[in-house]
């Protein structure tokens, strides 16, 4: 691989986006537990789930300012490395990013209202309220966000003269065909990654001897949580593979090693590519699975790789990413049901050893899948930066020392990254939770 | 008003919101690091602290704003700052986020280590610095071309007058508009000590700024002709802003009335920045981009304007409810929430 302009803005880019979406994941879905948190406390008049709000609020906190500066990095980043790009498409997906903004704004507004207005008011109701614009301002931004990164995918609603973008029906690029499976299968997913987060620490507690019912009730509220939003993420992903079997086939083929269009296509989980023979060796096919998944029907037809001139394909190496995500995604479906079955079958004696150490795990996995299904996403428009309109290639910026910006920002992460880790922990230590309670 | 006019407007607004309200952040920064240094940060930290942490966060979002509505608004200028700009706007990111993440960091602890003092102080001066640098580039003259693509001349605006001058404005005045609020800040939570202390600030900082913006004004005449003929033409908006300063100050030695005459320093700084925003028109970038060439489609021009009033007619009062809820109610101003 040379290390040419392009593909230095490429990694630049991926890495700021990369230790973003971390922090981005975690700040769109934190807030919905913590309200879920509060409400229940006041509803039951119980001090655990009112100190489970305030706790996560106070850890929330940390994530959201370092995905504030990362995020500010991407938006700038965006002309910084790939000006033409963005003197093409800048105005297309103005509205969106416009509106992103917005929503930002709306969130940094009554976040803050909401951290520094506990026990401020009589009616506990009302500081609760105060979390609803925060999830809303957050959920609105991964959307918009989404339309962006949705147009790049499937790029609508103008014309291209001489290589500019004229006659532009704002709405119709933003509510492109991509928008709505990519939108909610973010949100869904961070949703669920965040609840795997707060049910990790609180699994970690219990590993770690505790037996206090304000652990119990934390691993309950969260595994609940990231049972069902990891099968609404799940669903979401059919979608995703259907709309993806529509508009963008050659990124579908290319993840499923799907060489020759046909009927009852199988789904080729794992496996060896021939890079000759374009047979794969070693995959687990599971039958009609392919065709299910994007047409709905064991008959449908899905379109191959033979389809699209082979200068067009995405790297082959997709397949894995995919197969990754899924994976994880299954995980994470699976171990919420089997926890509750499996406490039902020990009548209760406390949750075993076991099914903790499977809920600590599923939280870095969880984020893993949500870089990895990114990846798998991104890569699989390439050599598009404009599906269809532009090459990534066209696009980078031609200015000079690429690389030493490159190594700058690698350094800033790590620090940053390292600071973020102390700081959450020395917080975590100095105050145990039993400190807190009355 | 036609749609490009009203772009940059709008875009102006909020980069003037952002100047007023990251200046009183910035300088915060640096009268913390101050004090820390001669022993003295005890008397002013909580009342910064007070203030700025439930509004870091809508601070960062003005310039965000501005940065993507130019871009909606002005794609050309994506094209030419973002390649010509690599490098300073990459440090200023540097800068930014290591000042956002241990904004957060600070609030367990982090607080009393050296090395939040030092980021903390050092960026406040280094932000502004380097933000304005962008618009001595917007001046014209700082960007080549190398073959087909702009580039930026760094050594040229490294030793320009003009640029430095322009620096040094922008250090002195984010550190004045800061001591002047904090002042007024302080008085209102009854903390007379932080008071007297931020007022002496403010006092030292107001002849420099004065003399920093007559600076601005003389180089810019050795710079860009055209622009300074421009601003004679609107030389009563100058005026104005004087005035303004004249009557803050006035309120400033009179130790009373620092609310009013903080609106007069917002005021002094939104005379002067509209008027030297209305003499640069029509160009952004001198003389490659003006506000009539780049926008290129009308429908995502008048979306846009749409958009934005809709999401003002969410965010005012939304801001004012913060407002209301923190600098505006005596009990928390005093800590008495908390």
């Amino acid at each position: 691989m040379e290390l040419d302009q392009t593909m230095l803005a490429r990694i630049l880019t991926s890495v700021t986006l990369g230790f973003h979406i971390i922090f981005a994941a975690l700040g769109v879905g934190i807030p919905v537990l913590i309200s879920i948190a509060e409400w229940l406390g006041i509803r039951r008049n119980d001090q655990h789930y009112l100190l489970m709000a305030k706790r996560w609020v106070r850890g929330f906190t940390v994530p959201v300012a370092v995905g504030v500066v990362t995020g500010t990095c991407i938006a700038l980043q965006l002309s910084l490395l790939w000006p033409s790009f963005m003197r093409v498409a800048g105005e297309a997906i103005a509205l969106p990013l416009f509106l992103e903004t917005f929503a930002f704004f709306f969130e940094a507004i009554f976040l803050g209202i909401y951290l520094y207005t506990w026990n401020r008011f009589r009616q506990p109701y009302l500081h609760w309220l105060f979390s609803l614009p925060v999830i809303l301002g957050s959920t609105a931004s991964a959307f918009f966000i989404m339309s962006v990164n949705a147009f790049m995918n499937a790029p609508q609603g103008f014309s291209l003269v001489d290589g500019r973008i004229v006659d532009i029906q704002p709405l119709l690029a933003m509510f492109n065909p991509a928008t709505p499976s990519k939108a909610g299968h973010m949100i869904f997913s961070s949703y669920a990654a965040s609840a795997y987060v707060l049910a990790a620490i609180a699994a970690l507690r219990l590993l770690r001897g505790s037996s206090h019912p304000y652990h119990l009730k934390a691993l309950r509220l969260t595994l609940t949580a990231a049972f069902f939003f990891s099968l609404a993420t799940a669903l979401w992903g059919d979608i995703a593979g259907k709309y993806l079997a529509q508009y963008q086939p050659e990124k579908l083929a290319a993840a499923e090693w799907h060489f020759h269009t046909d009927r009852r296509a199988p789904l080729v989980l794992g496996g060896v590519l021939d890079q000759n023979s374009w047979e794969v060796n070693y995959g687990l096919k599971i039958p009609y699975a392919l065709s299910i998944l994007a047409t709905g029907s064991a008959d449908g037809l899905v379109k191959g790789l033979d389809q699209v001139p082979m200068a067009y394909w995405p790297p082959l190496v997709i397949h894995y990413l995919f197969d990754g995500m899924v994976a994880i995604g299954i995980y994470m479906l699976v171990l919420p049901a089997g926890y509750v079955l499996g406490l039902r079958w020990q009548k209760k004696r406390g949750p075993a050893k076991g099914w903790l150490r499977a809920i600590v795990l599923a939280a870095p996995l969880s984020l893993l899948a949500i870089e990895l299904g990114w990846i798998f996403s991104e890569l699989g428009r390439q050599p598009w930066i404009l599906v269809g309109y532009m090459k990534t290639e066209h696009a980078a910026t031609t200015a000079e020392h690429v690389d030493k910006m490159l190594l700058l920002f690698v350094g800033l992460y790590l620090f940053i990254a390292a600071v973020c880790t102390v700081v959450l922990r020395k917080m975590f230590h100095e105050r145990p939770f039993d400190s807190e309670l009355r | 008003m036609d749609l490009p006019l009203m772009g940059i407007t709008i875009l102006w607004v909020f980069l003037y919101g952002y100047i007023i309200t990251a200046s009183i952040d910035f300088g915060a920064g640096f009268f913390s690091f101050y004090c820390k240094t001669t022993g003295r940060e005890h008397i002013v930290n909580q009342v910064i602290e007070r203030y700025l942490s439930p509004v870091w966060e809508v601070t960062n979002v003005f310039l965000i704003f501005f940065v993507v509505g130019l871009i909606g608004f002005f794609p050309d200028t994506a094209y030419y700052f973002g390649t010509a700009a690599l490098v300073p706007g990459s440090l200023f990111l540097v800068l930014l986020s290591l000042r956002g993440s241990f904004y957060a960091f600070a609030h367990y602890g982090v607080r009393d280590h050296w090395l939040f003092h030092m980021v903390y102080g050092v960026t406040g001066l280094l932000i502004p610095a380097s933000l304005s640098m962008f618009l001595t580039i917007s001046e014209g003259g700082f960007i080549g071309q190398s073959g087909s693509s702009p580039q930026l001349l760094a050594d040229e605006l490294l030793t320009s007058p003009y640029a430095w001058s322009v620096v040094f404005l922008a250090l002195v005045s984010v550190l004045f508009i800061s001591a002047y609020f904090l002042a007024y800040y302080a008085k209102k939570a009854e903390d007379l000590k932080a008071a007297k202390l931020l007022r002496s600030f403010a006092l030292f900082w107001s002849l420099p700024t004065i003399f920093a913006s007559f600076l601005v004004f003389l180089s810019i005449y050795e710079h860009n002709p055209l622009h300074f003929a421009n601003m004679l033409e609107h030389s009563w908006l100058f005026l104005c802003s004087f005035a303004c300063f004249l009557g803050a100050l006035a309120l400033l030695l009179g130790r009373d009335g620092y609310g009013w005459g903080f609106i007069l320093v917002m005021l002094q700084f939104a005379f002067a920045f509209f008027g030297y925003g209305l003499s640069h028109l029509p160009y952004i970038l001198y003389p490659s981009i003006t506000i009539h060439t780049s926008i290129t489609d009308s429908a995502m021009g008048r979306s846009l304007v749409i958009g934005f009033i809709a999401g003002l007619c969410l965010l005012l009062p939304s801001l004012l409810l913060l407002l209301r809820l923190f600098l505006f109610d005596a009990r928390y101003v005093q800590g008495k929430w908390r």
